[in-house]
């Protein structure tokens, strides 16, 4: 056996539990903004997960206890359910999970091998293939006259008998998807945001979403399990880009706050452009990656065909990284002259 | 202690366990019936025997000389017999045996004369060749022979001299015993060093968490004659590795694939600058060390030790317990697991660390690499483990060189923080093994290729040489026959043209290179002219003198 002979404390399942112990907060609001049914979302999406994980690692032969245990298979999950309406119905999420962890995780090679976030992957394939089933959002709660309590939305997702009416009256367009649909209705940002749906920054509910995913993500980076500089760049290829818009023409271009504080951004920034496997590895490589995903984002929502550019960009930034790697290596010991002494 | 402080990137937090064995009093090891005296005990050659079997050896007496520069001598840790010379199981990873001289104490414990050195009025070579005889190696871990560390070389001086009684890994303390024992030793040490370097600035490095060492260097400092500054640095691993402890008390990084000598700076270990006062003021060669003997024993303690003693009889004295797992010579971090507890205590032998199921609990199965990066930010070599164990596993030896393969200083951080339990090290020397097997090989095939080639042009010329001399002979015979009963006018005709046109080419070849001489000769004033002349005459000659046998030998076709 080869030296060293200790071990720091930390392992994989660790940095996965941290992970989903951070999304906690994010949880919690969305079940208090939006009402419970992402309870069942995350539930159905996580159970998925892991059959589709113990089935894979059975097919491909790996030992299942060690890798089920790692808890990355209900990362994925979680996020990917975070990133679906809050209603979509059964199947849905079931698909869109089955390809993350079957396809974007395992026939890639399994944990550490995905060149793809696989949660990304799964969002971008119900996207393209199910638009319709992809904006069943669940309004928020202070603006909607029905809500639905657990069984309902249970009952929604599982294609139960609800009535339409009350469907639709807690169904509504998110923020993104209003401020899409207004600007195709020739109106300007300002007449768009004196709908009821827009808060301060973002949306209302979603603004507070995006609040509890942003100190989770703090949470995060306090702990050292995620570096500071993909969001950071992530955030503020976002700001930058949008405030560039922004400020040369405020009328067809939403706010820097705006796009910031729509939720999968923070989600984007701190929980899903952070994955290790991968996202670019080294520091300056990091800052391109986060930047490059932040830029792509706007770029996508203000001229692409889907309200929303995260998932996207992430994975367009994906494609990148061995480029991105191989070009940002960093100094190592010794190799320059730079001396950090003060000349003499 | 004012000194502006740097800090090097990366490093680890281990737990220190220090005070298990640096709270009791150090013994002096008893002395063993045998002793096992390995002759490669450093860097280099290893050392020739010259002792034979069955002979009686004194305490002290010289039983290996240095072979060469990079080398240093072996010696008797104690009086006895020699019982064996020949290969014994050594303190190495490998559990290969090496050679080695087994000696049968015969108790008395007699010593060979020795005296003190007057270093002053030494020539410094002759002083250092003496070093090399009393066996100096560095005690740091690499063993370096430290004479040729004290060669200030080419610079003839050094300006800077560092002390390093940084000892980063965890559970060992003998340097920081040693320290609080024998501070004053320590600088006598250091003197001699200065004497041979030349050096202008002394700077002891020795890690915040020894407070009792610090203050004991300091007091000693008070003393010498010559000022020597102190630095408590941070306890951080690894803090005590040469390059990083430069780092930290200059700012400086030494330069990739160079020395710190190169930037002027040289690095001992606190252990190698006693060992050196023992053997200028005493005339002692390097036969005993502290060693801390801890972990799985009932008495953890360090232990003043003669090289060669077997460890097992340490491990008894420390007071052996069940349920041990397994032995290690140095730290958790970088030390190596003992084949054998028979193998003797040798010069790079710190620490004796016995490990159990609870200190040292198995390491948990790897998983795959998540790409996290987190030995990339605890790195003291400042590389990108993940990618350099990506190239190592994919037998991509020549990205791993291109990443700065050769630039890890196998400390163990990366493999310590990985959270998918990667044993990342063992990759790495994996790779940089390959590597050098592959360039010996390569070596090896191109020396092959070269004697190949020579001999088929050998052949070749051989063949042609044979052929020219029986065609020569041909023609002679053939010009024998013609000449005697032929006419002479038409074959010398014949010859005259021949002659003349190889005479008209040969004219305008010398006019051409005549046109092709470099102008900037001309116009130069007489003397030059002349002397131009002269040198030129005598290139003619030697080119003349180089033709000539060319030309028998065309006259011979």
């Amino acid at each position: 056996m080869p030296a060293p002979f200790i071990l720091d404390r930390t392992s994989v399942t660790q940095v996965m539990a941290w992970v989903l112990a951070a999304l906690l907060p994010g949880i919690a609001v969305y079940v208090w903004v939006f009402g419970p049914g992402i309870l069942v979302t995350l539930s159905l999406a996580t159970v998925t997960a892991l059959v589709a994980e113990a089935a894979m690692l059975k097919a491909r032969g790996y030992p299942a206890k060690p890798f089920l245990t790692d808890l990355s298979a209900i990362v994925t999950a979680w996020l990917l359910a975070l990133s679906l309406p809050s209603l979509a119905p059964w199947w849905l999420i079931v698909t869109g999970t089955l390809f993350a962890i079957v396809v974007a995780k395992h026939l890639y090679g399994g944990l550490g091998q995905n060149i793809f976030n696989p949660a990304m992957v799964g969002y971008a394939v119900l996207i393209v293939s199910f638009p319709v089933q992809m904006t069943q959002w669940a309004g928020p709660l202070s603006l909607s006259d029905a809500s639905l309590t657990l069984a309902q939305s249970a009952s929604v997702i599982f294609g139960g008998d609800v009535p339409r009416a009350t469907l639709d009256a807690v169904t509504m367009a998110t923020p993104l998807d209003a401020l899409r649909t207004g600007l195709l209705q020739q109106l300007t940002v300002d007449e768009i945001l004196v709908q009821p749906i827009f808060g301060h920054y973002g949306g209302i509910g979603f603004e507070w979403l995006a609040g509890a995913f942003l100190f989770g993500g703090l949470v995060l980076w306090a702990l050292r399990i995620i570096s500071w500089q993909v969001p950071l760049a992530f955030l503020a290829g976002i700001w930058l880009a949008a405030g560039f818009l922004h400020f040369f023409d405020a009328g067809r271009f939403g706010a820097p706050w705006f796009h910031l504080f729509a939720p999968s951004v923070m989600l984007g920034a701190f929980f899903i452009a952070t994955d290790p496997v991968s996202g670019a590895t080294t520091p300056r490589g990091k800052l391109i990656f986060g930047f490059g995903a932040g830029l792509l984002t706007i770029i996508i929502r203000t001229w692409g065909g889907y309200p929303d550019g995260v998932a996207f960009a992430i994975l367009l930034m994906n494609v990148c990284v061995p480029l991105i790697d191989q070009y940002t290596q960093p100094r190592v010991y010794g190799e320059a002259k730079k001396s950090k002494a003060p000349p003499a | 202690m004012s000194r502006e402080l740097f800090t090097f990137k990366g490093g680890v937090h281990p737990p220190e366990h220090k005070s298990e064995s640096n709270t009791r009093p150090v013994h002096a090891a008893p002395l063993p019936r045998k002793l096992v005296i390995p002759l490669r005990q450093h860097i280099g050659n290893p050392a020739k025997p010259v002792v034979e079997v069955g002979e009686r050896v004194l305490k002290g007496q010289l039983i290996g000389t240095a072979d060469g520069y990079i080398s240093a001598a072996v010696h008797a840790s104690s009086s006895g017999i020699v019982r064996a010379i020949g290969p014994a199981v050594v303190p190495h990873a490998s559990g290969l045996p090496d050679e080695c001289i087994t000696i049968e104490t015969d108790g008395s414990d007699e010593w060979i004369a020795h005296a003190p050195l007057d270093y002053r009025a030494m020539e410094p070579s002759d002083l250092r060749m003496r070093l090399r005889d009393l066996g100096l190696a560095g005690l740091g871990g690499a063993v370096f022979p430290s004479a040729v560390k004290l060669d200030p070389g080419a610079h003839h001086h050094c300006p800077t001299l560092i002390l390093n009684g940084g000892e980063c890994e965890p559970w060992i303390t003998c340097d920081d015993v040693l320290m609080r024992l024998h501070a004053d030793d320590i600088l006598q040490g250091v003197a001699v060093m200065r004497h041979l370097l030349g050096s202008t600035e002394i700077l002891v490095g020795i890690e915040d968490n020894k407070p009792e060492a610090i203050a004991a260097i300091q007091a000693a400092a008070q003393q010498m004659d010559f000022a020597v500054e102190v630095v408590a640095v941070p306890a951080i691993y690894p803090a005590g590795g040469a390059k990083q402890m430069v780092e930290t008390l200059t700012g400086k990084q030494v330069p990739s694939g160079k020395l710190s000598t190169d930037i002027g700076i040289q690095v001992f270990n606190v252990g190698t600058a006693y060992a050196l006062a023992r053997a200028v003021h005493h005339g002692e060669p390097l036969i005993s060390r502290l060693v801390t003997v801890t972990g799985h024993v009932l008495r953890p303690q360090n232990f003043e030790v003669l090289i060669g003693t077997p460890m097992q009889v340490l491990i008894d004295l420390a007071g052996d317990r069940d349920g041990t797992t397994g032995v290690l010579m140095g730290g958790p971090m970088m030390g190596m697991p003992m084949p054998d507890l028979e193998v003797p205590v040798v010069k790079a032998t710190n620490c004796i660390l016995v490990q159990s199921k609870e200190l040292f609990p198995p390491l948990p199965r790897a998983l795959p690499c998540i790409r996290c990066a987190r030995c990339a930010d605890v790195c003291p070599a400042e590389l990108q483990p993940q990618e350099l164990f990506r190239f190592a596993q994919a037998d991509d030896f020549g990205r791993a060189q291109e990443y700065h393969l050769f630039d890890c200083i196998e400390c163990g951080c990366c493999s310590y923080v990985c959270p998918s339990h990667i044993p990342l090290v063992d990759f790495y020397r994996y790779a940089k093994s390959e590597i050098w097997a592959r360039e010996k090989e390569k070596r090896a095939a191109d020396l092959a290729r070269e004697r190949h080639e020579f001999r088929l042009f050998r052949l070749e010329r051989e063949k042609k040489e044979k052929a020219d001399k029986l065609a020569a002979k041909a023609q002679a015979k053939r010009a024998e026959l013609a000449a005697a009963p032929k006419a002479e006018g038409a074959a010398e005709s014949e010859a005259d043209a021949k002659k003349a046109l190889i005479a008209a080419a040969l004219a305008r070849a010398q006019a051409k290179k005549a046109e092709v001489t470099p102008r900037n000769v001309d116009h130069l004033p007489p003397d030059k002219q002349h002397e131009i002349e002269e040198i030129e005459a005598r290139r003619a000659k030697i080119r003349e003198m180089a033709r000539q046998p060319l030309e028998t030998e065309e006259k011979k076709s």
